[in-house]
């Protein structure tokens, strides 16, 4: 067991990612596309040049594609990886696939979703119906020997069954997809308090799923909020204190990637992304100039023009900065 | 002689799109084209749809339009913000399932509707790999209706997938029901030019509409196997109400458009 942080689990992001992600370990992230990925905590595994990691993902566009982009990760379980029309193929994870660098298990996100769920409620597996007769199920990016070798890896990647209740519920075949339980998950939420309590506003994705299905749960929050706060309307909480070891507040803590009721994506910011993504050496410029050259996310956050950062704070009556240009 | 077009190819599209969206429908949208679509079937010809997305938003009232499935834009003034479980519990639901249309994109489709969006080439080493399923398989796995936007190229319309993501009516009538795959399947493949069917009997692709300024034959020879072009009619272009509708009150920064 590792030893937890003290009484209120607060630390600092350098710390939590210092105790939490160790080189190898499996790591999930919350999020989805361009919104609320744990950014800054991705930055500060790249900065840590954490390095083997196994990636669970459904759709964590962003994230995935920094932590794929600097090296981090030699496997990846996914279902989507782009980032909406700023990407509709995460850059850096495409070419590392097509040069043979990153090891890829596919599956959808409602499989995913599932397997984190499985995970979370401590079931070796759910059944759905997706996927009958696609090459999801039959072509496997971790081979069945390495399967059977490899004790972190299920035996097999889906198993197909007739329904075992006949024609009940109106499925004649299922799809058995295996539950993770993921050493590490990551998520960046609007409000927290210091036990770990969470609160998330807007779409949850699969975060809930992925933060219970986790061994360490670390959060990130754009407010470290009293306890008394969280507890007056907990049927508006999403995470209890029970799951989480560490929590570090973060402010634009998902930046460039949006944050619902805090502020937007920056179209500024992922356009040049991609672009220096496409290209092996701005790209290396990009991750040491803009990651590794900060010591944290508030240098890096510093380093963008106050200006820019401003016009991308969330209206109060929309949730996102109403107007914003996103060309 | 052709008058000149006041209209772009994508502009057709997302309206041919909204089109095939029927009043009363529960439209699941992906990223870009789709989204358009589903907002102006919503303003001009399907007032009593709904748009939702696979991230679990569910009846968006999408004031702009998002860039993403996770957009902001999706979650302001929704019925319910829920997560991705829920989304997906709603398309297979047997009450709420049935209503629902899904819009897909691919980059390969072949003559049955099956689709490709992971691979180009072998899967162990691919020669272009492209995002992956996302919540494709699983919509075209549960939602009784899909309407599919395509480039229209020989090489995305293929007799044989490289990679077979998200299935159509998999090798004709039966195939779904063989497989244990619920309900219906692909109703439309809208390209920039023109309109696919899917005919009753055979469940193959065949040509239902083509564009102005568009011949049949032009649409056979960028398609990689032979259409019935038998039943094809010309589509009406679209119309002043549409293109207002879709460039004002849908795109006005063109971000999608173009």
């Amino acid at each position: 067991m590792m030893e937890k942080l003290g009484p209120d689990n607060l630390a600092t992001l350098k710390e939590a990612v210092a105790m939490l992600v160790a080189d190898g370990c499996s790591l999930s992230i919350g999020g989805f596309t361009i919104n609320r990925n744990p950014m800054a905590a991705v930055h500060e595994i790249i900065r840590q040049k954490r390095r083997g990691l196994h990636l669970y993902a459904h759709s964590n566009g962003q994230g995935v594609d920094e932590l794929v982009g600097a090296g981090c990760v030699d496997r990846i379980e996914i279902a989507y990886a782009g980032s909406g029309r700023f990407a509709p193929t995460c850059v850096r994870f495409r070419r590392a696939v097509e040069q043979g660098r990153l090891q890829v298990e596919d599956y959808s996100n409602y499989q995913m979703t599932l397997r984190f769920m499985a995970g979370a409620m401590g079931l070796p597996f759910l059944p759905t119906r997706s996927g009958l007769g696609t090459d999801i199920l039959t072509k496997w990016g971790f081979p069945a020997a390495l399967r059977r070798q490899d004790e972190t890896l299920p035996d097999a990647k889906v198993i197909t069954l007739d329904n075992p209740f006949g024609t009940w519920g109106g499925a004649a075949k299922l799809v058995l997809v295996p539950a993770i339980n993921p050493d590490v998950t990551i998520i960046h939420v609007q409000e927290a308090d210091r036990f770990g309590n969470a609160r998330i506003q807007g779409l949850t994705f699969a975060d809930i799923e992925q933060a219970r299905a986790a061994r360490r749960l670390l959060i990130t929050c754009e407010r470290l909020v009293d306890d008394e706060y969280l507890r007056h309307r907990p049927e508006h909480n999403q995470v209890s204190f029970l799951h989480t070891d560490a929590v570090v507040q973060v402010p634009w803590g998902a930046y460039p990637t949006a944050c619902f009721n805090s502020y937007d994506y920056d179209p500024e910011y992922l356009n040049d992304y991609r672009r220096a993504a496409g290209d092996d050496s701005t790209y290396e410029k990009y991750l040491k100039e803009k990651i590794l050259a900060v010591r944290d996310h508030f240098e890096f956050l510093a380093a963008r023009k106050k200006k820019s950062l401003a016009r991308l704070r969330a209206d109060p009556a929309t949730g996102y900065a109403t107007g914003l240009d996103r060309r | 002689m052709v008058a000149e077009r006041d209209y772009t190819d994508r502009e057709m599209m997302a309206i041919a799109a909204a089109r095939q969206i029927r009043n009363g429908e529960i439209v699941f949208c992906g990223t870009g084209i789709s989204m358009l679509a589903a907002m102006a079937a919503k303003k001009i010809s399907a007032p009593e749809s709904t748009i939702f997305f696979e991230t679990g938003a569910i009846d968006s009232r999408l004031d702009e339009v998002p860039l993403a499935v996770a957009d902001s834009r999706v979650m302001y003034h929704t019925a319910l913000n829920g997560g991705l479980a829920d989304a997906f519990a709603t398309m297979q639901n047997r009450f709420t399932g049935e209503q629902v249309v899904g819009i897909l994109g691919a980059a390969q489709i072949d003559p049955f509707g099956n689709l490709n969006s992971t691979v180009i080439g072998d899967y162990a080493r691919p020669k272009i790999r492209f995002s992956g399923s996302g919540g494709a398989c699983d919509v075209a796995s549960f939602v009784n209706r899909t309407i599919i936007f395509m480039q229209h190229e020989k090489r995305k319309f293929v007799n044989q997938l490289d990679y077979f993501t998200s299935p159509g009516w998999i090798d004709g009538p039966g195939g779904r029901r063989r497989l244990g795959l619920p309900g219906g399947g692909p109703a439309a493949v809208i390209t920039n030019l023109g309109i696919m069917g899917f005919g009753e009997t055979d469940r193959r692709m065949y040509l239902m509409a083509f564009y102005p300024g568009v011949s049949p034959e032009e649409i056979q020879q960028n398609t990689g196997f032979a259409l019935d072009l038998s039943r094809a009619r010309p589509c009406p272009p679209p119309t002043p109400e549409e293109l207002e509708t879709l460039r004002r009150h849908c795109d006005p920064q063109r971000l999608i458009l173009g």
